[in-house]
């Protein structure tokens, strides 16, 4: 084993050798380059004479705390001192050759830790038993005299100590042990703390971690220009005047963009609007706002849909209730605007590899997409994963800005060229939430129960444009998501889907499907009013005894103090929706004054099944709230086959003004189970806080965003 | 030739003099710790300090800031962390991490301004743009930075399912 982790370093000091910026700064900050040599233990952990610790992660860490938690889980089992702990990303190339020994290597879903908790926490008590055998063997005794804690192994009859690092190059030559006994998370000592970030010190120092800080000798830059309709390509350029402007270096026309390659990015982007580009828009350059919405309104109508869930006799049930309440919303395309625009460095170097810095969350797409994009067999490429500054859905399935890097890179050999998008082609150029239209219809039996529900979605697929072979009879399941699954015990539902496929490009964005849970839970908060009846308690007559939505309903409630004396002109609105494997409730404290909505106070509570990172987790119900405030008053507008807003001046990210000043994510783990962190506590923002304003305003809003952000304008 | 002063050294860039001061660091000068974000002065990812004042390097042509004192993220602690780098590493702000070079650098300058800052000051000064949302931890290091009182973290609690988070 030790033979593969001489070649992973052998590679990357060669990386080293020509590089410098980027690759030599990680080098010294998060890769383990001290001779001598660690030992592989197990694939996952490496352990160097001086007891340092080195945790392979395969994932992407890009903001969510994935990267810490899961080095969590493997310390927690390895049972070393966690301050000798740190990181380094898998390299994809070795992943490859090495038969894609760490698993997937693909970071959303919130998918991270719950999809890989459990070989990690195998591979760390694996190796921490290797290394109690190596000691023993060194100590001439019994396995079962010997025990492990905080990186020493003691010889528990004579007290005699040797260190993780004292035998690891021993315990790294020894079989893996198959079945290992893992610890009950009652008894864990570093997961389920809340360890700091591993690399929260390169973040507050400004540490060039990014994708877009990579410095590389000799680098050239790039700034692209995109046909500005979806679809659209290059029809004729004349680049004649950018050609001559000092530091440009050359112009690279490509199927649907323009790139400029100069000495700086500044200069290659000032010369690219000197360069005069035709545009070929294809068929969708009158496409806008209406053109979408009548072919939502057409799907609605349309008869002979496909079916996500048929329960009971809908038809017949709203036939004969006693009150029928239907009502239509909207959501509006949204893009995800990672802070950090899209970016990719690509280096074809003279001996016919190719090398790409990106920040990506899946390296391995990444891989596929440079590989395609170059021509080269994918043993020649290796992608060199650095932070993500953002990712939230833009960065994994789609790989256009691998794409377009390596595309860009070609054409100048042996330079190594980093393309930065501006903000604007970032804005203009996402994968988007789907804009969707959705129309509910419920029906009340006397008592003011719900004896059916009957819901219609208009949207595009996310599946279709990106993952075809997902769709099953027409249903794209993040599209019916939160309707098709819900647990509400109401006889009579159905669900149906109509596809309508734009031109304009949709994608995984942040928990996708999550306006589903928005639709639903306000319209759910419309039938407890038509009904007369309280929304908690209406919610809860509708969850079984032991669902889990209903346990984490009770604790936001609870905490919230539901049904307790607010302020004057303060109102709640609550929202509960399972997502991601984990489930969720939210109660808003709100109040509404000259149509502007003030947030007092959110309760998220969420049962993940376990917690890895208290903190982390806590910063991800956080991080959730604000970025789906956002969306009560941010939303895109498609006029002429484009999206018409440009930048944050136009689109505004929701500001520290709008946090609200008290956000209580409490924590109610169950067990038995282990759900997502990064997405679940998007779901039930936006409901808790509509109906809020409901309870403040009599006013439902059912079409985001809201213009101006004027509830009177709803 | 722009003449600069960049966390106290004196260096000269042969850069046309509207470049923003922002391409000369990153580009130039290969300090990579200052962001670029909007290009607009929106988000503030690229706020450097310039005789202590926070600018948004994006939009500051180089030559307008020639003789001044600049400092970035990589010159703001002389050795170690500043008061506020450690109050951000005490309080977990940073997600994603990407707009907190900027974050800091307008924290350092509202707090030179006002060293005692409340809520509302905080929330007026700091106009930075983070997509992850580390915002009401931005206001609680800047308090602790300030040396004012905040709340402690959550004391561990017994978790349903016996985990003491």
């Amino acid at each position: 084993m030790n033979a593969v982790v001489v070649s992973r370093r052998q590679f990357l000091k060669a990386s080293t050798a020509v590089g410098g910026g980027l690759i030599l700064e990680f080098s010294l900050a998060n890769e383990a380059f001290a001779q001598p040599q660690g030992a592989e233990v197990t694939h996952w952990v490496e352990i160097h004479p001086d007891d340092r610790v080195v945790i392979m992660i395969a994932r992407s860490e890009m903001g969510q705390g994935s990267l810490t938690g899961l080095a969590q889980l493997v310390a927690e089992e390895l049972d070393c001192d966690w301050s000798k702990v740190s990181y380094e990303f898998v390299s994809p190339n070795e992943h490859i050759r090495r038969k894609r020994i760490w698993g997937s290597m693909s970071t959303g879903g919130s998918a991270g830790v719950r999809t890989s908790q459990e070989y990690l926490r195998k591979s760390g008590a694996a190796a921490r038993e290797m290394l109690v055998a190596a000691a023993a063997t060194q100590w001439e005794a019994q396995v079962a005299d010997c025990s492990a804690a905080s990186s020493w192994i003691t010889h528990n009859p004579t007290g005699k100590k040797l260190s993780y690092g004292q035998v690891a190059a021993a315990a790294a030559n020894l079989q893996t042990p198959k079945d290992v006994k893992l610890r009950d998370p009652k008894d864990w000592k570093i997961a389920g703390k809340p360890m700091k970030r591993l690399e929260l010190a390169d973040k507050v120092t400004g540490k060039p971690i990014f994708g877009v800080d990579v410095v590389l000798p000799g680098m050239l830059y790039a700034s692209v220009a995109q046909c500005p309709v979806f679809l659209g390509k290059v029809k004729s350029v004349d680049s004649a005047e950018a050609e001559k402007m000092r530091g440009v270096k050359g112009v690279v026309k490509a199927g649907n963009f323009v790139a400029v390659v100069a000495d700086n990015w500044w200069r290659a982007n000032q010369a690219l609007k000197k360069v005069n580009v035709q545009w070929d828009e294809g068929e969708y350059g009158k496409a806008s706002d209406e053109t979408i919405m009548a072919s939502f309104r057409e799907g609605l109508a349309a008869t002979g849909l496909p079916t996500a869930r048929v329960t009971g006799d809908t038809q017949a049930a709203l036939a004969s209730a006693a009150k029928v309440v239907e009502a239509e919303y909207y959501s509006p395309y949204m893009s995800h605007a990672t802070m950090e625009p899209m970016t990719g460095t690509a280096w074809f170097k003279d001996d016919g590899t190719l090398d790409v810095w990106t920040s990506t969350q899946n390296a391995e797409a990444s891989m596929a997409a440079a590989s395609e994009a170059s021509g080269l067999p994918l043993d020649k490429v290796e992608v060199h994963k650095t932070m993500l500054g953002g990712g939230f859905g833009r960065r994994g399935a789609p790989q256009d800005f691998v794409t377009q890097c390596v595309t860009i890179a070609k054409q100048f050999p042996g330079k190594p060229v980093k393309m930065l998008w501006s903000r604007e082609e970032d804005m203009q150029h996402g994968f988007y939430r789907p804009a969707s239209l959705v129309r509910m219809r419920g029906g009340l039996d006397e008592k003011g129960n719900v004896l059916a529900l009957h819901t219609t979605v208009a949207c595009p697929s996310i599946l279709a444009l990106l993952r075809p072979e997902g769709i099953d009879k027409g249903i794209d399941f993040t599209a019916v998501r939160s309707l098709s699954d819900m647990t509400y015990t109401i006889p009579h539902q159905r669900v149906e889907y109509a596809m309508r496929n734009g031109h304009v490009p949709v994608g995984f964005w942040r928990a996708p499907g999550l306006q589903n849970a928005f639709y639903r839970e306000c319209f759910i908060d419309e039938l407890a009013h038509a009904a007369g009846k309280d929304p908690l308690e209406f919610r809860l007559a509708m969850l079984k005894d032991g669902d889990k939505n209903r346990l984490v309903l009770q604790a936001a409630a609870k905490a919230a103090g539901w049904g307790e004396a607010l302020p004057a002109g303060v109102f709640r609105g609550i929202a509960q929706a399972d997502g991601f494997g984990s489930y969720t409730a939210q109660v808003a404290e709100v109040s509404v004054k000259d149509g502007a909505i003030k947030v007092h106070r959110i309760v998220l509570a969420i049962d993940s099944g376990y917690v890895v990172n208290p903190d982390t987790c806590r910063a991800q119900g956080e991080g959730n709230v604000i970025f789906n405030l956002g969306s009560l008053t941010e939303g895109h507008t498609i006029k002429d086959g484009r999206i018409a807003e440009s930048n944050f001046h136009d689109f505004r990210l929701p500001n520290i003004t709008q946090m609200p000043p008290k956000v209580e994510v409490v924590l109610v783990p169950t067990g038995g189970f282990w759900g997502g962190h990064g997405e679940p506590g998007a779901l039930c923002l936006v409901p808790a806080v509509l109906n809020a304003v409901f309870a403040a305003t009599g006013k439902r809003v059912r079409k985001l965003p809201l213009k101006d952000g004027d509830v009177r304008k709803a | 030739m722009v003449k600069l002063i960049v966390n106290g050294r004196a260096v000269s860039v042969d850069v046309e003099p509207e470049m923003p001061l922002l391409w000369v660091l990153r580009d130039e000068l290969k300090m990579e710790g200052t962001k670029f974000g909007c290009g607009i002065a929106q988000c503030g990812a690229c706020t450097v300090l310039v005789d202590g004042q926070a600018v948004r390097s994006c939009v500051v042509p180089a030559s307008t800031v020639a003789g001044k004192r600049i400092v970035t993220i990589e010159g703001l602690a002389e050795k170690g962390l500043t008061k506020v780098q450690q109050a951000w590493t005490d309080h977990d702000v940073p997600q994603c991490g990407y707009c907190q070079s900027g974050m800091i650098m307008a924290a350092t300058a509202l707090l030179a301004k006002k060293p005692d800052p409340t809520d509302a000051e905080i929330d007026a000064a700091m106009t930075n743009l983070c997509r992850c949302g580390t915002y009401a931890r931005v206001r609680k290091a800047i308090h602790a930075a300030a040396g004012q009182a905040v709340a402690p973290a959550p004391a561990p609690v017994e978790a349903p399912n016996g985990q003491k988070i």
